[in-house]
């Protein structure tokens, strides 16, 4: 197979290596690393901590892509041009996707409700009788892999759900168990202190670390997770969509597109709006007229319509130049970057004007005046007295934008001017739900699957956002 | 019957074992323990004690209006017979206001900008006197002329952001006054003014106070204002109080070695040039209070029971409480030998001059329209002239906006001045590129008013004395670390303070030892000359000592010159060796120490010098009322600026400024008195 490098894949390790050397510095500084405990502190912080973490795994998962090399047999057909050197497919997959392979392959026809074994519209089907005539009926038709290993004991389904939900629960238990024995093993062995006394700090909320909440969201999501695994090896958990995809597998594929627009967005707006929020507070004058006129002008147009403007403009290029794009998925990728950029250069204004006012009002303190009767360079002054005093603001709006950023991605393909329609993600699956809610009987699993994994997406991210604002807050944590 | 009433009125207030603390966490920190006294109607007591005694949660506790994390722990608050502690929240709400009513420091913050006077008095009226309509109206003018505001009617519609800072605290009195209360509590009332606004307002207070019977709760970190207001006086330290006496008994004899030391710190004529007493230490953590005396570790006198055991009341004279060991074992109080006198060299007057400013002028433009068309001038500093020179102390007096600091700033270059000259060492600043500059910055350096606002909280102590001596690349501080490091510390402990402290934080500081690592990094570029911008009036008294201590031994080490800007007249008298009062941006009056304090001739500076609270029974000095307050200086008045302030102003006064007059070879006075 052929390692795939997609930009959003570079930008999205970028982003590892940059939160890694921010980790680094806020273990250096005593000032930063105090903020951090007091996040560790938190219960609900360190809760949705905990849930993101586990997004942003299955988003890194699906970040390292690679083209599976072809069978020589189905190779031929396909990449017929360059018979002698190794083929490779035109589909780029993902780690995760490897991984999910069962979930990725098993489509259905159409619909199917969750954990069903026959699909949800009735088809005509011929069947020969015992006398052997054949007899047009109109029937729900069985399933190709939904809970195919049941066979012909379609009743037996409850039973076989009931054992693996059982077993699923006893494995979770017992991975629970080990993890909260090992927390406390390793918090005695560093505190140095009996287990016992261990276990006891953790759950009087005595230990540094809100372990606790920790523990108790591990527990939440192994009873949820560990089940669904279960029951995904062989039934479609949350039901398949119109082209009998997995709903499962298109709601964990969405993850990254999401994790990719809430941060790879900021990404783009951060330099920009840090930038010139400051320039303008500091030297004021005509510059902070000119950026000042520039964000009041670029804040009243109106965001979607300029969004879509720019998407429709990108997507004209894009289609006029195939040549580009070896891959369907690159194409995508792209698209999904100019979404991002756009949606970057369109929301720096707020930001923008925070950090211009905490500029102003930090530029008449007295240390900055006295760096000044130091004749130390305004660079210097910029970079060693304002930019540290602002990091709290631009921490805060980075963990806020996060989630805003999620939900406008979801408004923006709902009307059809976000991602590639090819690319899943929960705006697309929402889009192309809204549809069906009219159908008798309703098809609502593919709508409540989404609306499930973002909110509990953006909920952890807004929690987050809370815990980590009263500890960077200085004006709520008192001198700090 | 005559003596019911005594015990009604003994009994307007009592306080016993009253107990603040405040959550941290999971645990509680005591932050006032046991505290007990009382208020009859018509008298005033005053609390006195130094920031974090916890004064101002006590005056809370009794309204019952502690922030969250604040709880009561126990004891009694009896108001009228009435046990507050006990009372249902909605029958409190009609003691808040209705019997007590309380008066916060800061008027700018403790009035709604948004909702008009009238609306603000109106509120209480309806609340506590059942008021309607135009009776609402009526009263509410009574109060506002009760207060002192001139053109009632006017005022009721305006809004507080069209009142200046004095005529705001007025309004809150009218404010608190309304519902009637029987007693009137006053969170340092007049920290936040000037002196000229101060004395107005404590006239007030003890007009109001006498005719309506009020009793008073005084809280205060001033001995001068307690001299003034007070008729009894508690002292508090960390959270007890330490000692009650009447006022007479309280300033002839104080008694614990706490308040003896308070008065020690003060500056003052009588220990001018010498060094002032200081309380070494710092008051106790709420987290880590001593089990004994509380005071004992800052104590002079104390000795192993001090540390062991807590003092109880003792009774020493009529209405005089005292909680010390010392007047169990008096033997013991004998004074540990006076402090060793250091006689600041006078040096000679005709030194050459370090500084001359003459007719610096500070102009802001007031822009106007579309196109930011100046339409007129703030004239910040307009024409001062001052010459500074080496090893001297130059004192700049005035009110807040008289444009002191503008002088300070402008002539350190962070402001561009308008016009004028500014020589150091014959080499003029004025209109300088930055790189002309830079060589001249290491000459002149500034200390802040805000010790908590002046420091990096983001940098290091080390990085933060360093900072200046990278900037301007100092001579014999290569930029090897060790030798740079090897200077800082060598600053550090000229400065008082452990060479290990530059690695760490400015949070981990009090607020004194803040000042000295601001000091520290003024002194890290060896300047010749230091603008104190107000360099202790965020400090408490026996900090306030320490750093004059300071600043005084710097003086007589290093030859540094200061040019001291400040409102507090003690602190001059006690450091000064000439004076310059400023009004409304002109220097109304110069010269030495002994000229300008002892024979004030200006009438401006007559009228600041009798308005400060003398820390003596015996020396309050007949106080000039000047009436208004300083105008703005975007529209200073026509003529003598001072004129409609001026008992003695004439025709001429109103006609032109007046020229200089000089009444000797250093002392010079601009007043058309003098012509």
């Amino acid at each position: 197979m052929a390692p795939v490098v997609l930009w959003s894949d570079a930008l999205i390790w970028l982003l590892v290596l940059a939160a890694s050397v921010l980790g680094w510095l806020s273990r250096r500084n005593p000032l930063l690393r105090a903020a951090w405990q007091r996040v560790g502190r938190n219960r609900a912080g360190m809760a949705s901590a905990t849930v993101l973490l586990v997004f942003v795994c299955i988003g890194l998962l699906d970040s390292l892509h690679y083209r599976p090399r072809l069978e020589e047999g189905a190779g031929r057909g396909a990449g017929s041009s360059n018979e002698k050197t190794a083929v490779y497919s035109v589909e780029v997959l993902s780690l995760l996707d490897f991984l999910l392979t069962p979930l990725r392959t098993r489509t259905e026809k159409t619909y199917s409700e969750p954990l069903a074994t026959r699909a949800h519209a009735k088809e005509s089907i011929k069947v020969r009788d015992a006398d052997g005539q054949l007899r047009q009926s109109r029937e729900y038709p069985r399933l190709k892999h939904g809970g195919a290993h049941l066979g012909a004991d379609e009743a037996g389904r409850d039973a076989d759900v009931a054992a693996r939900l059982l077993r699923a629960l006893g494995l979770a238990m017992l991975v629970w168990s080990a993890l909260a024995a090992a927390t406390a093993a390793l918090l005695a062995r560093r505190q140095n202190c009996s287990h016992r006394q261990a276990w006891r700090r953790i759950w009087h909320k005595e230990s540094d670390l809100a372990c606790n909440a920790v523990l108790a969201t591990i527990a939440v999501l192994l009873l949820c997770g560990l089940p669904l695994a279960m029951l995904a090896t062989d039934y479609h958990v949350f039901g398949t969509d119109k082209v009998g995809q997995d709903v499962l597998y298109q709601v964990l594929k969405s993850v990254r597109t999401a994790l990719v627009i809430g941060l790879v967005t900021t990404l783009v707006m951060l330099p920009v709006a840090i930038f010139l929020g400051v320039v303008a507070g500091y030297f004021r004058g005509w510059v902070d007229d000119l950026i000042q006129y520039l964000y009041t002008t670029l804040s009243s147009i109106p965001g979607v319509l300029l969004i879509a403007a720019a998407v429709l403009m990108m997507q004209v290029l894009i289609d006029t130049h195939p040549q580009w794009f070896a891959t369907a998925a690159e194409r995508a990728d792209l698209r999904l970057l100019a979404l991002c950029f756009i949606l970057g250069v369109t929301s720096w204004t707020g930001l923008c004007r925070l950090l211009r006012g905490e500029t102003l009002k930090l530029r008449e303190l007295e240390y900055i005046q006295a760096a000044q009767a130091f004749g130390v360079s305004d660079l210097r002054i910029i970079a060693r007295h304002i930019l540290p005093n602002l990091m709290h603001i631009v921490i805060i709006a980075l963990v806020m934008d996060f989630s805003s950023l999620v939900l406008a991605e979801a408004v923006l393909s709902y009307v059809g001017i976000g991602v590639d329609p090819t690319m899943i993600s929960f705006g697309t699956m929402i889009n192309n739900a809204r549809l069906e809610l009219a159908r008798e009987p309703m098809v609502w699993w593919s709508l409540a699957a989404a609306f499930v994994f973002m909110f509990t997406l953006v909920l952890a991210a807004n929690l987050l956002a809370d815990a980590v604002r009263d500890a960077f807050d200085p004006r709520l944590t008192g001198s700090a | 019957m005559s003596q019911e009433t005594t015990v009604n009125q003994e009994r307007l207030l009592e306080v016993r074992d009253l107990s603040i603390a405040f959550a941290n966490g999971r645990s509680l920190l005591a932050a006032v323990d046991d505290i007990g006294f009382a208020v009859a109607a018509g008298e005033t007591l005053a609390l006195l004690g130094e920031s974090g005694c916890g004064k101002s949660a006590t005056a809370l506790a009794l309204l019952r209006l502690l922030p969250t994390a604040g709880r009561i722990l126990g004891g009694e608050v009896s108001f009228a017979g009435r046990d507050l502690l006990r009372l249902p929240e909605a029958e409190m709400r009609g003691v808040r206001g209705g019997g007590m009513a309380m008066i916060f420091q800061e008027p700018a913050t403790s009035l709604n900008p948004v909702l008009t006077v009238g609306r603000q008095l109106a509120e209480v009226l309806e609340r506590h006197l059942g008021l309607a309509g135009q009776a609402i109206r009526a009263r509410s003018l009574e109060l506002l002329t009760a207060v002192g505001i001139a053109d009632p009617e006017r005022r009721l519609g305006e809004y507080p952001f069209q009142l200046s800072g004095g005529m705001k605290q007025r309004v809150m009195i009218a404010v608190a006054l309304a519902g009637q209360p029987r007693l009137l509590i006053a969170d340092e009332p007049t920290t936040a003014l000037d002196v000229t606004i101060q004395a107005q307002i404590l006239e007030l207070l003890q007009r109001l106070q006498t005719e309506r019977a009020m009793g008073m709760l005084l809280i205060t970190h001033d001995l001068g204002v307690v001299a003034q207001m007070a008729t009894r006086v508690g002292v508090m330290y960390a959270g007890e109080i330490v000692e009650e006496a009447p006022r007479a008994a309280f300033f002839a004899s104080p008694r614990h070695p706490y308040t003896q030391k308070l008065f020690a710190a003060l500056p003052d004529l009588a220990r001018r040039g010498r060094r002032l007493e200081t309380i070494p230490g710092q008051v106790p953590p709420l987290s880590a209070m001593p089990g004994g005396c509380r005071f004992a570790a800052r104590c002079a006198h104390a000795w192993d029971r001090c540390r062991q055991e807590a003092p109880r009341w003792r009774e020493v004279g009529p209405d005089h409480r005292v909680r010390c060991h010392l007047d169990d074992e008096p033997d013991r109080a004998r004074s540990p030998g006076s402090e060793a006198v250091s006689t600041r060299a006078t040096g000679p007057l005709a030194a050459p001059a370090l500084l001359v400013v003459a007719d610096l002028c500070v102009h802001f433009p007031i822009r106007r329209g579309i196109l930011q068309r100046p339409v007129g001038y703030v004239r910040a500093v307009d024409g001062v002239s001052l010459e500074l020179a080496r090893g001297r102390t130059l004192a700049l007096v005035g009110e807040s906006g008289c444009g002191k600091t503008t002088v300070g700033k402008a002539i350190l270059q962070l402001l561009p001045a308008s016009g004028g000259s500014v020589r150091l060492l014959g080499q003029e600043l004025v209109g300088q590129s930055r790189r002309e500059l830079r060589p001249l910055r290491r000459r002149l350096q500034m200390i802040f008013q805000d010790p908590f606002a002046s420091l990096n909280p983001r940098l290091a102590v080390g990085e933060i004395i360093g900072e200046g001596m990278r900037a301007l690349a100092m001579p014999g501080t290569h930029p090897q670390r060790p030798e740079r490091a090897a200077a800082i510390a060598a600053v550090l402990q000229q400065v008082g303070l452990d060479p290990a402290a530059a690695g760490r934080y400015p949070h981990e500081f009090s607020g004194g030892q803040r000042q000295r690592i601001a000091i520290a990094r003024a002194l890290a570029v060896q300047p010749d000359l230091v603008i104190c911008d107000e360099p202790t009036s965020a400090l408490d008294v026996s900090v306030q000592a320490q750093i004059l201590n300071l600043l005084a031994d710097l003086q007589a080490d290093l030859g540094l010159a200061y040019l001291f800007i400040t409102h507090n007249f003690a602190v001059v008298d006690h450091l000064a060796h000439a004076v310059a009062v400023m009004y409304l941006g002109r220097i109304v009056e110069q010269g030495t120490v002994d000229e300008v304090l002892r024979s004030p001739q200006h009438p401006y500076t007559r009228a600041l010098l009798s308005a400060v609270p003398s820390p003596h029974l015996d020396a309050q000095p007949q106080f000039i009322r000047l009436p208004g307050e300083i105008p703005s200086p975007a529209h200073p008045p026509e003529g003598c600026h001072f004129h409609p302030r001026c008992r003695q102003a004439s025709a001429t006064c109103r006609e032109r400024y007046p020229g200089t007059s000089t009444l000797s070879a250093t002392h010079t006075v601009r007043c058309h008195l003098y012509r």
